[in-house]
């Protein structure tokens, strides 16, 4: 009947085919265009179908479909959800907290005394009267329109998700600098951080934990951002001076010696440049994990694109367009003191 | 100098082999059974870093190792302080060969007994030049306010009087290559080892650190390993010569020694360009005799170059000098003699310099 029946048969696995039953595969699209336009399927060479799992449970119809495929994966998924959640949950909780006491305190905290603490954390990093001014407009401007709240909840998650991504990352970057089996492991998991589409990696997570839980956005953030700061990191280290590296060592130093004495001052540079990548990447997926639940300007973004207003969906575009140039800035500003500090 | 011989030993290299490549014991046989470099590269595709290199260093000398760019000699010094490991031989440091040490002796080593001072000074770039110069002591756990003025003398002595503040960045080559010297001196290691540690300086520059070295040296007598690619330095440091080519030694001695009786072409080749006057001494060309000559023009000392002897017999060659020591007559200087050393010995033999070419 079917094009591959011969493959089959030479393996002598008719009967394991017929035992197989009909009556419990769901019915390809093929099969169904062929029913109910009563056509026989073509013999002709040119419409010689790829063996595929399709094709060949036509011919057997024990053997599988591709769809069993992606059913076989999420019945798998949801087969160890249960104990996946059982691990994942009581690790990831604190990240819960801390976005909520982030959110919590940001919220709750009167503006005349987060407006100007933002303020005085800019001038101490910067050092810079032009990079204060623009950062206090901006922030005015927002807080003017009513927008404060919302730019300033977005501001909250970036910070903790940033944060948890340096303290988690940069040691990464270290490990990876010093072990090349290390680096060859870890290099295409980033890749696939990195190139996955977000939306793909919000399915599981939506799965394994509540949407109402401020962990689910958090940890899609921070897998999302944390790639840069790890590759930077390691990058840096790695091209620290191997005459430097040489001297530490014939001064007799011991690794640890080396590293914060040696590697990590001179591979600051580019650490700063990745967390200022990172924390871009952050503002990048604050938008997108508001699909859930994520509170802040990303909100307001889903809501202008659902209810189709125009005028909010802009306006929250341009605020995070101006916390975007803010915090470039800010960081910017702490990498090229660094710079300038040791030029090298 | 003459006295080398009652100086002890501090370093001994014994029959030391370095080799390059995946696996260096598999042809550590046949290098010892003579196979050339370029047949080890050939037949084995491993590199042949050093061989078989003998050499003692005494205690109080400059020694300077000398070779073109891949002669090895940058690869000889890094096994002193083990920075590169050996594929056979031994390093003995005062009796205690260094390449049996553990992990945390070969720490103790390298803190207390051997600094190292590097071609591109391989200073610290984020720390300040007292910072630098005290990193030594840094090391072993001194913490700053006590190493300040250990730090600060050494910096004064190498006449950075002052800069303690500053950078590196912020001071010119030669200023930062001083705080290099400082930093190895602050260390208070008998031992100092000298990777080209002059070559990236530029000539007036580098004059006067040979001559800060040399200052140094006269007050602190300490053992110096110094490696160059570039003779009149060599001749001017050195009290030990080692020449170095393709990983072996091709000569090793007393400068003067080694300039009188090359015994090698490629040596010939290599001190043919050199100004003989200047770096020739007058023990090397004298005659020794305490017989007093007639005719005496003068007296010279022992140590003194060619150069400060033609100056003196304004360019007259019938004189002869007696050659004192400590005072006392050591031998006669005829400036026939004196005339007859400045050309070249090989160059007078063909033979010798042609087959070198």
């Amino acid at each position: 009947m079917a094009t591959y029946d011969f493959v089959f048969r030479a393996l002598g696995l008719e009967d394991w085919c017929e035992a197989g039953g009909e009556s419990s595969a769901p019915m390809s699209m093929d099969a169904l265009v062929s029913q109910t336009t009563g056509e026989e399927a073509s013999t002709s060479i040119w419409e010689l179908p790829f063996p595929s799992m399709d094709a060949l449970n036509q011919a057997c119809p024990a053997f599988p479909q591709s769809r069993n495929v992606t059913l076989g994966l999420e019945n798998g998924f949801l087969a160890v959800k249960d104990s996946m959640s059982v691990v994942l949950d009581p690790i990831t909780q604190p990240l819960s907290w801390l976005l909520e006491g982030a959110l919590y305190g940001i919220l709750t905290t009167p503006w005349w005394i987060i407006i100007p603490l933002l303020l005085a954390i800019v001038w101490f990093i910067s050092k810079s009267w032009k990079l204060l001014a623009f950062v206090a407009l901006s922030i005015g401007g927002l807080a003017f329109i009513d927008y404060y709240s919302y730019a300033m909840q977005t501001l909250a998650i970036i910070m903790v998700c940033a944060f948890l991504c340096v303290l988690f990352g940069v040691p990464i970057g270290i490990a990876m600098s010093r072990s090349d089996r290390m680096r060859a492991s870890t290099i295409p998991v980033l890749d696939m951080l990195q190139t996955l589409p977000p939306f793909v990696y919000l399915i599981p997570l939506i799965f394994l934990f509540s949407v109402t839980e401020p962990k689910l956005y958090g940890i899609a953030i921070i897998l999302y951002a944390i790639v840069p700061v790890i590759r930077l990191t390691d990058l840096g280290i790695r091209m620290v001076d191997e005459t430097v590296i040489e001297a530490a060592n014939a001064f007799g130093m011991t690794k640890r010696q080396k590293l914060y004495g040696v590697q990590i001052p001179l591979a600051l540079p580019n650490i700063m440049a990745g967390v200022n990548q990172t924390i871009m990447m952050s503002l990048a997926m604050v938008v997108i994990a508001s699909l859930v639940s994520a509170p802040g300007l990303g909100v307001l973004v889903l809501r202008g694109i659902n209810n189709l207003e125009l005028g909010v969906g802009l306006v929250s575009g341009l605020g995070i367009v101006l916390l975007a140039v803010m915090l470039d800035r800010t960081t910017k500003a702490a990498l090229d003191r660094i710079n300038a500090a040791q030029k090298g | 100098m003459s006295s080398s011989s009652e100086k002890q030993t501090k370093i001994a290299i014994r029959n030391l082999y370095k080799i390059f490549g995946a696996d260096p014991e598999s042809v550590l046989e046949d290098v010892k059974a003579g196979m050339s470099k370029d047949d080890l590269m050939e037949q084995h595709r491993h590199v042949l870093g050093l061989n078989n290199i003998n050499v003692d260093i005494k205690q109080g000398d400059i020694t300077v190792m000398m070779g073109l760019s891949g002669s090895g000699k940058s690869t000889l010094i890094r096994h002193l302080n083990r920075l590169i490991e050996p594929t056979a031989g031994e390093v003995e440091l005062d009796g205690v060969n260094i390449v049996d040490l553990n992990e945390k002796e070969l720490r103790r080593l390298r803190r207390e007994e051997m600094s190292m001072v590097f071609q591109h000074f391989a200073l610290l770039p984020h720390r300040t030049v007292l910072e630098n110069a005290g990193m030594a002591l840094d090391v072993r756990g001194v913490p700053k306010s006590e190493f300040e003025s250990e730090a600060n003398k050494w910096l004064d002595r190498v006449g950075l009087q002052g800069l303690g503040e500053q950078y590196p960045h912020q001071l010119s080559g030669g200023m930062q290559q001083r705080v290099g010297i400082a930093r190895a001196l602050t260390s208070n290691s008998p031992v100092m080892l000298m990777d080209e540690a002059f070559s990236a300086l530029d000539p007036l520059i580098r004059t006067d650190m040979q001559d800060l070295l040399l200052d140094l040296q006269e007050e602190l007598k300490k053992t110096v390993v110094f490696i160059s690619h570039d003779l009149d330095e060599a001749l001017k440091l050195a009290d030990h010569l080692v020449i170095l080519k393709d990983g072996y030694v091709v000569q090793q001695g007393e400068p003067q020694e080694i300039l009188m009786r090359p015994n090698d072409p490629y040596i010939v080749d290599f001190i043919s360009d050199i100004n003989r006057a200047r770096v020739l001494r007058v023990r090397s060309v004298m005659e020794k005799t305490q017989d007093i000559p007639e005719n005496v023009a003068g007296e010279i000392d022992y140590d003194d170059t060619l150069e400060s002897v033609i100056a003196l017999s304004a360019g007259e060659t019938g004189l002869t000098f007696v050659v004192t020591r400590h005072g006392a007559q050591v031998g006669v200087l005829k400036m026939t003699d004196l005339v007859k050393a400045l050309v070249p010995t090989a160059a007078a033999q063909d033979g010798m310099r042609s087959s070198a070419a």
